[in-house]
């Protein structure tokens, strides 16, 4: 074999090379681990990829996209996909016209994740196809296959990576071969897209229509994979699980699933009868293995201690071999916590001398959670600080309520805090709010990324920039301040201090350059100031 | 994907462990792409993410002639290359019976031109374990690092490939 013909990339980098021999012409996304690298790969290899607000937006766009003939694709965490839920169930009805691929990165294990949840259950709710590839050469040739089935049933297709897909780097041949695609163009389709209830009626008995015809397509000719080994022991699996599994049990018969919704239920069963035990080897919950059961096919699962955290090869050799005995627990590294000289640091000291309760929110500042401050209180999801915090303050009495204060980094907030602000002018507490947004002018947990308050694409090019302090007030918030919290600390905790006291809805922007990207962000405002 | 079985006890199962910061990713990336250059069949597995903050980073790389499981199975590396000396006990479980641990005390430090270079330095301690040729390592090298920072790798490799030669002599 010639060496240079193989590449040695990781399922995120296989992923976004294959979009661009498929001649995708628009990649959104929203960065969150283990997806971020999809969408940045993809813009250095030259498409147009941007990121988006948050990742409905992000789906919303690519939509539009396709209804205009173009190949797209969205990339997200598996969290960010309860974000794009919304868009994702109706386009599943409203037909797509050019390929719609909505990567969906779980993050098994919580590796830097704030749950573990399984997104193969979406592919179900939702009705649409999925595909689950094992290593990057399959995410290379899964990206083409979604592409394939999107434009063939006109549906938008669920490409479901795993952390150990996304960051394990493995072999890929990947001959490039980029279609002739013609221009964009749009044609009106009012009954296939516009989903009022009398076009929506019509357009679910469609969904369920195609769905019957991918599934029997699955059945002849999806991209299973049937490997005839020792009959004593057959293994049905999909994704990364098929390589702990065929590691753990060399000799066994395999049923590995390529396409895993709608699932090739007929194949399935007869693979199940052709072994004397028939095990389902998945990471998560019991998924597979309930649909199969439920289509009335006997196989065996795994002990429910196994549902949680990844699996690898000795944990499946402990489910083969029924072993429920406690697990031995490797010695805890060394925790994360924030960089020497990062200035959130300078609002937690001041939060923790005031006495907050702090309701929290996604980021780099999550780490206030942990020794040494120990000030973050709260962590759910995206933009929920200032829920909660709103939350809070209406329930408590006075004297707790007025401690309480939000705080979110400025990605997050324009992620998904700009309707708590509304929400706060709208129904504010009696003794006000003080909500803390953290600008240090990067999306830094997930690697530095640009997003619209930073005023520069995914590529660094200057764009229109979402002025934070100017948004707030325009929303309704009278106290709004902007501080540097490391320049003067006892400044800082004096302000917050004055807004806690004045019992008034008030927005502090705590903004200073994040200390690993402060460099690099001068440097590139210096380049942009001389073109 | 190949029909044969499974079997692959011809795997190398190596892995490396550290802090955020100190490389730990870096001396994955250039042992798998060296793997590769030898004609081996790779894979190499890390966690991103939070663990960059400063806390434990640990990536493994397996190759051999067919790799299945990106993750090294648990207690069976063959080799633990560990860059920070907090980080070896946490990480010694990751070591089968026999294996060979490579830790930050077989470089002699003042002997390093860049600090920063000890992974690279301990990647040489590492090539003199394995059967890949110092030409792929070489090469690996300049393919993961900027060029202006490849004579001090190349003489942090030279440091502990010699040194680790030095010690089998012994």
């Amino acid at each position: 074999m010639n060496l240079s013909d193989r590449l040695l990339l990781s399922g995120d980098e296989a992923v976004a090379l294959a979009a661009r021999h498929s001649g995708v012409a628009l990649m959104t996304g929203y960065p969150g681990t283990p997806s971020t690298e999809i969408l940045e790969t993809f813009v250095e290899l030259g498409g147009k990829g941007q990121w988006a607000p948050n990742e409905k937006v992000a789906l919303e766009v690519a939509i539009g996209a396709s209804f205009g003939t173009a190949r797209t694709m969205v990339t997200m965490k598996h969290v960010g996909l309860n974000v794009a839920a919304d868009p994702l169930f109706t386009a599943a009805y409203a037909e797509v016209a050019g390929a719609l691929v909505v990567v969906s990165a779980d993050d098994p294990g919580m590796a830097s994740s704030q749950n573990e949840q399984d997104n193969r259950h979406y592919a179900v709710a939702a009705g649409v196809p999925m595909l689950e590839p094992a290593d990057s050469q399959e995410a290379y040739e899964y990206t083409r296959l979604a592409i394939e089935i999107s434009e063939r049933w006109l549906i938008p297709v669920l490409l479901r990576l795993t952390t150990r897909v996304c960051h394990a780097k493995t072999i890929v041949d990947a001959p490039d071969s980029r279609p002739e695609l013609s221009e964009p163009s749009y044609t009106p389709e009012i009954a296939r897209r516009v989903m009022i209830p009398a076009n929506a009626r019509p357009a679910h008995r469609r969904l369920r229509g195609k769905l019957a015809e991918m599934a029997r397509w699955n059945e002849d000719v999806g991209p299973n994979l049937e490997i005839a080994g020792d009959r004593s022991l057959g293994i049905i699996c999909s994704g990364v699980s098929y390589m702990h599994a065929r590691e753990a049990a060399p000799d066994a018969s395999f049923y590995k699933v390529g396409m895993t919704y709608p699932l090739p239920l007929a194949a399935i069963a007869r693979f199940a009868k052709s072994v004397d035990r028939c095990v389902v080897i998945e990471e998560g919950d019991p998924w597979m293995v309930d649909a199969i059961r439920a289509s009335g096919t006997a196989v065996q699962g795994k002990s429910p201690m196994y549902r949680f955290g990844e699996l690898n090869v000795s944990r499946v050799r402990r489910i083969l071999s029924h072993d429920e005995s406690q697990e031995p627990v490797p010695p805890r590294g060394k925790p994360p916590e924030l960089c020497p000289g990062c200035p959130h640091r300078s609002v937690y000291a001041a939060l923790k001398n005031l006495g907050c309760i702090v309701q929290g929110d996604i980021g780099c500042y999550s780490l206030g959670a942990l020794p040494p401050y120990e000030a973050m209180e709260t962590l759910v999801c995206m933009g929920a600080a200032i829920g909660m915090g709103l939350g809070l303050r209406h329930v408590l009495p006075s004297e707790e309520a007025r401690r309480v204060v939000s705080v979110i980094g400025d990605s997050t907030f324009v992620h998904s805090g700009i309707t708590g602000l509304v929400e706060m002018v709208y129904n504010p507490p009696p003794d006000g709010h003080v909500v803390l947004i953290l600008d240090n002018g990067t999306t830094a947990m997930t690697g530095m990324q640009e997003h619209p308050g930073t005023g520069r694409t995914i590529d660094h090019k200057r764009t229109g920039k979402l002025v934070i302090e100017d948004l707030v007030r325009a929303v309704g918030i009278q106290r709004v301040h902007v501080i540097d919290p490391a320049r003067d600390p006892q400044g800082f905790q004096d302000l917050v201090a004055e807004c806690l006291a004045s019992r008034e809805l008030a927005v502090i922007i705590a903004r200073r350059p994040c200390v690993l990207a402060a460099g690099k962000i001068k440097q590139l405002e210096k380049c942009l100031e001389q073109e | 994907m190949s029909k044969s079985n499974g079997s692959q006890s011809s795997v190398k199962n190596i892995v490396f462990a550290g802090l955020g910061g100190q490389g730990v990713l870096k001396a994955s990336d250039i042992a798998a792409t060296a793997a590769l250059l030898a004609g081996f069949d790779v894979k190499k597995s890390e966690l991103h993410g939070m663990s960059q903050r400063g806390g434990s980073v640990t990536s493994d790389v397996r190759y051999g002639d067919l790799v299945r499981s990106p993750m090294v199975p648990s207690g069976e590396a063959d080799i633990l290359v560990v860059i920070a000396p907090d980080q070896i006990e946490v990480n010694r479980w990751q070591l089968r019976e026999d294996g060979l641990l490579i830790e930050p005390s077989l470089i002699d430090l003042d002997a390093l031109t860049n600090k920063k270079s000890l992974n690279v330095a301990l990647l040489g301690v590492l090539s003199a374990s394995s059967s890949i040729a110092k030409e792929h390592w070489t090469q690996a090298i300049r393919e993961h690092l900027a060029e202006k920072l490849h004579e001090a790798n190349f003489a942090a490799f030279d440091l502990g490939r010699t040194a680790a030669q030095r010690e089998q002599r012994q």
